[in-house]
């Protein structure tokens, strides 16, 4: 074999490996779609399009109704949401355009260390200190508003609001770091301009900066957005565990990854499992179109890869 | 010195109560992190011995004992992760830094970034349909390699992203010299992108190696030593959880012992790669 | 700089170099390159027309010309590293000697045709590895021999007496001018026919730019050397050929005399005289 053939095959099975490598990546996604989708087949052939729209969970009697779960974990990241994003986006702007820049690094890497905590620490704190904490400050607060519908009824510590509060602690994260990047990619001009004119620091970031940004920003609350719906552990530990639908944030409640966090080892019946895994299926196809919609926000605002 | 009044003096408080509210958001979320910190430091600290690394769980009811079962468990797991999603994640990103096309490239990192946002819950019964199911039972194995394939993402995006920050002019030097495409990726691309490549893999197994979802019903969990790989073995994560849901006051203390070694590790792997990570903000030229 | 002053410069250079027509009398050789017909296109964009020219070889040719005029794209198709750029398109024929240039394995003739970019771009590895990198994914010697190898290229690099002690240090703690000759000694190791200098000089300060040109004019006797520059000066103290480049196109390739003491096109004139643009 000469030189230069050994080269080219050498560059050819350089080729090839790394080629699989990233192709195992698709194959790895299809299965894991072929996996879920052929293992949830016992529940929607029986209960097909019912299955989301019932609220009876009875594994003893082979009833599954997914309701009370989608309920919960739509429910707990909603009010994640709203917790997360005002503070998160006051953060990242603080960061990127209002705090000098020493401070801003400074926190920005505790930020993201925040992001690097493990999901069971959050549920281990939220367990044993948020609970307690809750239990003292929520019932004299909820005696006031009891008129409200959702803040009706008793309160034990573990409820929708907990799974709420604990989960916007985790995504705030997500939402502040990717919001810094994004308002930081904002081009100086559109800065430089206003500020000629005189106006503050305050109506350039937000005239200006932060309109600008506006789709990255969406982007980023998106993917934390992806992120509470699917999170499991820090749920699992403080939502109470009872698959019922309630209108007051302070009962307890379920989400689809505590369900199968808690049920799915047990659960011995096929149909059981098959119930859990379609649970699983309509989280995947659920978390992958909340996640695309933020990737496209993001490619279309220019972020990432745009370098050449 | 009519332009000097401008911005008006309501623009100007407007300006500071701003500044004071994003500020305030900006250190509440930086007061969680030392709260979660601090809270676990004394909690966990009080709780820890020697017996903890060194015992097995006591049985229930009985005080003392230790984790040191699930210690080893997670080592293992993360051992067989980062066999499979190191090579994989490092090898895909060589093909999408150097070789592949743009098309290609695109959809690869589309579907990476995608399968990277799963939820772990949902990669947990992929791996027991897929590992655990054929043999019939929970295993170490099953374990590392649902946290591996959760390592695939990542791997691939930082190590893609490292080798991008390459300057062209060493590939085109080594090129010029009668390198061949696969002799210039090994033996100059990669080494000027190792240490970043390096913190990329610390920083992956540090977040795994908290991850718990994907353990539940893969590893499962184990009162005792799980000798090899095919049995069913606990895992720091899994058996924080357990235990504090469990409602045994002793147990409840090993779980705070558990969460303050899990996060002193985690975090002091994530400080010490992103120091040397700023460090590295320009690589060589 | 004043063009005056320039010019005023450029003048003495000239007399210096060319003004005794013995002396300045260059012997012909065989052609190292023979290019007929070249095009070459960036996607739509044609970057150079029909070029027809033969690069003599063991001499030094400069190729000089405004920036954006393709005398760097020309050099790159020499050795091909053209093709690393995607959406590019060369048509007509290059021959290396009397073998077709595109007949070759890429990794091969970059073998035999080295090149030194416009900034120095050392390998963050020891000033000994740099040198011996091409020896060495090449195969080209033993190990024993490598030392060797690398302590000539040092020396015809004419950088050996500054580094000889501290082989084993980083080439990145090098200065930048020291950086340009490590890349001209690491392209020497393999000894390549041909070198290519690609504005090797623009990154560098004056004095680093000296060091430079004086190894370029000692190394003419080791390979045919081919040199793109901006410097009107650089040229006339390096080149004993000089092609000319303008818009993509090739206006003038003549010797260094005849090139700069009697330009043949009115074009080639008004460049060299700064009367250009």
């Amino acid at each position: 074999m000469s030189f230069a053939e050994r080269l080219r095959k050498g560059d050819e099975a350089a080729y090839l490996v790394t080629l699989i490598s990233a192709l195992t990546i698709v194959l790895i996604t299809v299965l894991l779609a072929q996996h879920l989708w052929s293992n949830s087949v016992l529940a929607r052939q029986k209960f097909g399009f019912h299955f989301l729209t019932s609220s009876t969970w009875d594994p003893l009697s082979g009833n599954f109704g997914a309701l009370p779960f989608v309920y919960g974990t739509l429910l707990t990241s909603f009010i994640s949401l709203l917790i997360a994003v005002p503070v998160g986006i006051g953060a990242a702007i603080f960061l990127s355009e209002l705090a000098p820049r020493g401070i801003s690094n400074a926190l920005t890497f505790l930020v993201e260390l925040l992001a690097a905590v493990p999901s069971v620490i959050f549920g281990l704190i939220g367990i044993f200190v948020l609970v307690p904490m809750l239990n003292v400050v929520i019932p004299p607060i909820a005696a006031h508003l009891s008129f409200l519908p959702i803040f009706g009824g008793s309160f034990f510590g573990v409820s929708y609001l907990t799974a709420g509060l604990v989960l916007s602690i985790m995504i705030v994260p997500f939402i502040v770091s990717i919001s810094r990047e994004v308002l930081m990619a904002v081009p100086t001009a559109q800065r430089e301009a206003m500020m000629a004119l005189g106006a503050t620091k305050w109506d350039v970031t937000w005239r200006s900066v932060v309109p600008y940004a506006r789709r990255g920003i969406i982007g980023s609350i998106f993917l934390a957005l992806a992120r509470a719906l699917g999170e499991t552990m820090a749920v699992t530990m403080v939502i109470g565990n009872v698959p019922e639908i309630h209108a007051s944030l302070l009962s307890p409640g379920y989400t689809i990854a505590a369900v199968i966090a808690n049920e799915f080892a047990e659960a011995s019946e096929d149909l059981y499992l098959h119930a859990l895994i379609e649970m699983a299926l309509v989280l995947f196809v659920v978390t992958m179109i909340v996640n695309a919609s933020a990737r496209l926000l993001m490619l279309t605002a220019g972020i990432r890869e745009i370098r050449e | 010195m009519t332009t000097a009044a401008y911005p008006p003096t309501s623009k100007k408080i407007a300006n500071a109560v701003m500044l004071s509210i994003t500020g305030i958001c900006a250190f509440l979320v930086v007061a969680v992190l030392l709260f979660i910190l601090g809270y676990l430091v004394v909690n966990g600290a009080k709780s820890l011995n020697w017996a903890f690394f060194t015992k097995l769980p006591a049985p229930v009811g009985e005080i003392g004992g230790g984790l040191a079962n699930a210690i080893v468990g997670s080592g293992k797991m993360l051992l067989i992760a980062a066999a499979l999603g190191v090579p994989v994640g490092l090898l895909g990103g060589v093909h999408l830094a150097e070789f592949s096309g743009s098309a290609f490239a695109s959809i690869v990192r589309y579907t990476t970034d995608l399968l990277n946002g799963v939820p772990s819950i949902v990669m947990g019964i992929f791996v027991y349909t897929l590992v655990v199911v054929p043999m019939h039972h929970f295993s170490t194995l099953a374990g590392g390699i649902a946290l591996g394939i959760m390592m695939i993402p990542i791997a691939l995006r930082s190590t893609e992203e490292f080798l991008r920050g390459v300057p062209q002019a060493l590939r085109e030097g080594a090129m010029s010299l009668g390198a061949s495409k696969t002799q210039t990726i090994l033996t100059v691309i990669i080494p000027a992108a190792l240490p970043g490549i390096i913190t990329g893999i610390m920083l992956n197994l540090a977040r795994v190696a908290g991850e718990t979802a994907p353990l539940l019903f893969t590893a499962f969990s184990n009162q005792y030593w799980s000798p090899g790989f095919d049995q069913p073995s606990a895992s720091l994560p899994v058996v924080i959880f357990n235990y504090a849901i469990s409602p045994y006051e002793d147990w409840h203390r090993q779980a705070w012992a558990g969460g303050f070694v899990l996060l002193t590790a985690v975090l002091l792997i994530n400080i010490v790669a992103r120091l040397i990570l700023s460090r590295r903000t320009s690589l060589p030229r | 700089m004043s063009t005056a002053f320039k010019l005023g410069d450029f003048t003495k250079v000239r007399e210096e170099r060319f003004g005794d027509e013995q002396r300045a009398k260059e012997p012909a050789t065989f052609p190292q390159f023979t290019v007929k017909d070249l095009n070459f296109f960036y996607g739509d964009f044609q970057a150079l027309h029909n070029l027809d020219l033969e690069v003599p070889a063991e001499k030094v040719t400069a190729l000089i010309g405004p920036s954006g005029c393709g005398k760097s794209t020309f050099l790159r198709i020499l050795n091909r590293m053209s093709e690393t750029v995607p959406h590019t398109r060369v048509t007509g024929e290059v021959s290396l000697g009397d073998q077709d240039l595109f007949s070759f394995h890429p990794t091969v003739l970059r073998r035999r045709v080295g090149m030194v970019f416009q900034r120095p771009n050392p390998f963050p590895k020891s000033i000994f590895d740099n040198v011996a990198y091409g020896v060495r994914v090449n195969g080209m010697l033993p190990a024993s021999q490598m030392k060797e190898r690398v302590e000539q290229s040092l020396r015809r690099a004419a950088l050996w007496e500054e580094v000889k002690d501290k082989l084993h240090v980083s080439a990145l703690s090098l200065s930048g001018g020291q950086q340009q000759r490590l890349c001209i000694a690491r392209s020497l190791a393999v000894e390549p026919e041909v070198l290519l200098l690609d504005e090797p000089c623009s990154a560098l300060d004056p004095l680093a730019t000296a060091k430079i040109e004086d190894l370029v004019f000692e190394l003419k006797g080791l390979c045919t050397i081919v040199i793109v520059t901006h410097n009107m000066l650089q040229a006339a103290r390096v080149a004993d050929y000089v092609g000319f480049f303008l818009s993509g196109k090739l206006i003038e390739f003549e010797g260094a005399r005849k090139m700069f003491m009697n330009p043949g096109k009115k074009q080639t004139e008004d460049y060299l005289t700064g009367r250009f643009g």
